[in-house]
């Protein structure tokens, strides 16, 4: 019998933990694909964050090490710094990434450091049950803005791939979501390309996933895969930020 | 065997880390420790090392932490408000079993505090610098050559038993100069560790380097074996140096820059009479608590000489389990001991064994 559809080898066997109707699963698998794909996995070391993906060092079946809250891109740095043959990638949320992590986010970004970062934007902090993010939506109802985002007192959400395109040293910047089969395809093609920049020594890139959590989000999977189209998307533009690639190749 | 020269103590610790196989140093700049990033910056470049000026002390330790779980020697250095910074890092580091070296060339306190030598985090790096149940070790050198020489016993150290070590210099040892022989550098063996990050080249299983245990016996199990690599340490590793203790009465336990302005008050005080000597503790974790009881039998009172307002005399009463009176003799704020504030207490407990 002809097998039509695998699970890649870049994944463990392990039951990954995720709530129903959320999208870690997908990214998961992606960024597996692409490690398979580009034949990377011998030499491929992650840094998982702390969060809901703070286990994904039990779902990659390359070296893994567990970070810090936010750390994870001083981390890769060190382990990147280390021996430079490698493929250092770390995947994040927005707690870690944009909230607690934004010094070692905007850093490694500015120094071009030669790394990969998946980010994972699902506007919450699902771990610890539902509060308020710095993507949070102005609006948006958390367990920590019972009343709504109210942007006078609690501000307004960072837009990651724009704050970090006005730096020099990025060398791929792109924002992708996977809430429906052509969506996911490019996220795909995006995650690809920022390993390969990486194997091709091109410095720093970042692929921001617009994300879903429907359990905090208090949405059924459906309904939060359009949320994201509705309100999510308006919010932050899906599109390429910046490619060193495409500025050299005029 | 190298020939001697004059040295900085930053310089010095900087050198004889190179000499020990170190080619990975992250720190900021941060007085009075700075001169130890000045050097390896000039450094590191020239002999295919890394030196990397990272944003902030977290971002530095979270760098040596990425570095360690590949099994390379690495290190980062600081002084006190910014070693506060790094006990996040510090702590899972030890949660991890990772070797790494942290120099803490101490200022005064707390808060911003001033930039003069002190020895006040002896309290937070003998109890665990960070979060949780662990320990460092920590060494404390009284000269440039210590410098020099804990830098490379530390890194062997944190080798031996999987965990970070901290050199815990006062502000003295740093910007002192003093003639110092460099140690030989140091053959590493680079066999890949059979738990580091390294890349599975598809032939083995991951390697995962991780401090969290949801399961709590799990986590209880770990933290047990680490206390019983603890053990061992408290029962081989604990270093001190003892200056005519052979007839003393009174004791005096200090250690770095304190230990030497000690020596000079010991031998004022033998010249009026007094029987004085000391006991420098050199590894302040594990405290070399045997060295200290035992003395508890033989002189009738210690003094404990240090740079805060008495940190170090509590684990002197503990050593010796209050069998003697503990007298202290203080300096903070980056003032330190003179040989007459030593000479003073020492003629305080003298009066007061009368």
């Amino acid at each position: 019998m002809a097998v039509v559809f695998e699970k890649p080898k870049a994944l463990t066997d392990n039951v990954l933990h995720y709530c129903p109707g959320c999208t870690h699963g997908i990214v998961h698998r992606l960024v597996a694909e692409v490690i398979d794909e580009l034949g990377i996995e011998g030499r491929t070391i992650g840094i998982a964050p702390v969060g809901c993906s703070v286990m994904a060092y039990d779902y990659f079946t390359v070296d893994m090490v567990e970070a810090a809250h936010g750390r994870a891109p001083a981390v890769a740095t060190g382990v990147k710094r280390s021996d430079p043959s490698k493929i250092v990638f770390t995947y994040q949320g927005d707690g870690d990434l944009a909230s607690i992590g934004m010094c070692e986010t905007v850093h490694s970004a500015a120094r071009g450091e030669n790394i990969t970062i998946i980010f994972i934007n699902n506007a919450i902090y699902g771990m610890t049950g539902g509060q308020m993010a710095p993507t949070s939506l102005p609006g948006q109802v958390t367990q920590t803005s019972p009343y709504g985002r109210n942007t006078e007192t609690q501000g307004f959400p960072i837009r990651v791939c724009e704050l970090l395109s006005e730096l020099d040293g990025p060398a791929y910047l792109e924002r992708v979501t996977v809430n429906n089969v052509k969506n996911v395809r490019n996220a795909k093609k995006a995650i690809k390309k920022a390993f390969q920049n990486q194997v091709d020594g091109k410095g720093f890139s970042l692929v921001e996933v617009l994300s879903t959590c429907p359990t905090n989000w208090g949405m059924t999977p459906q309904k939060a895969l359009e949320w994201i189209d509705e309100k999510m998307i308006p919010y932050y533009p899906l599109g390429v930020y910046r490619d060193k690639d495409g500025e050299n190749n005029g | 065997m190298q020939e001697k020269v004059l040295m900085k103590g930053n310089e010095a610790l900087a050198e004889a880390a190179i000499l020990a196989g170190c080619r990975h140093y992250f720190g900021y700049p941060i007085t009075p420790q700075t001169e130890v990033a000045a050097y390896m910056s000039k450094k590191m470049p020239k002999i295919g090392g890394v030196f990397l000026q990272a944003e902030s002390e977290i971002a530095a330790i979270n760098m040596v932490y990425g570095v360690a779980a590949t099994g390379k020697r690495c290190m980062t250095s600081s002084s006190s408000p910014g070693i506060a910074l790094k006990c996040e890092g510090i702590s899972y580091l030890a949660g991890s079993d990772l070797p790494a070296l942290i120099v803490n060339v101490q200022r005064g306190g707390p808060g911003l505090g001033g930039i003069q030598p002190s020895q006040s985090d002896y309290f937070l790096a003998t109890r665990g610098p960070g979060h949780g149940d662990f320990h460092v070790i920590v060494l404390a050198p009284a000269s440039v050559q210590e410098m020099a020489d804990m830098t490379l016993k530390g890194f062997e150290l944190a080798d031996k038993y999987r965990m970070p070590c901290m050199l815990l210099a006062d502000g003295t040892m740093g910007q002192m100069m003093e003639p110092v022989v460099l140690p030989d550098p140091v053959e590493i063996d680079t066999t890949p560790k059979d738990w580091a990050v390294t890349g599975t080249e598809c032939k083995r299983e991951h390697h995962i380097v991780n401090s969290l245990y949801l399961s709590p016996k799990k986590l209880e199990d770990i933290n047990l074996e680490r206390f019983e690599r603890y053990k061992q340490i408290e029962e081989n590793e604990c270093l001190w140096e003892e200056f005519m203790m052979e007839d003393a009465e009174i004791c005096i336990v200090s250690c770095g820059i304190t230990a030497r302005v000690s020596r000079n008050a010991i031998l004022e005080a033998r010249k009026q009479g007094i029987k004085v000597g000391m006991i420098r503790p050199i590894t302040l974790w594990p405290f070399p608590k045997k060295a200290l009881l035992s003395a508890a039998d033989k002189v009738k009172s210690f003094i404990s000489v240090e740079l805060n307002m008495g940190q170090m005399k509590e684990d002197i009463e503990l050593a010796i389990r209050c069998k003697k009176p503990v007298y202290g003799c203080t300096r903070v704020g980056g003032m330190i001991t003179t040989v007459d504030d030593i000479l003073a207490s020492i003629k305080e407990a003298a009066k007061g064994e009368e």
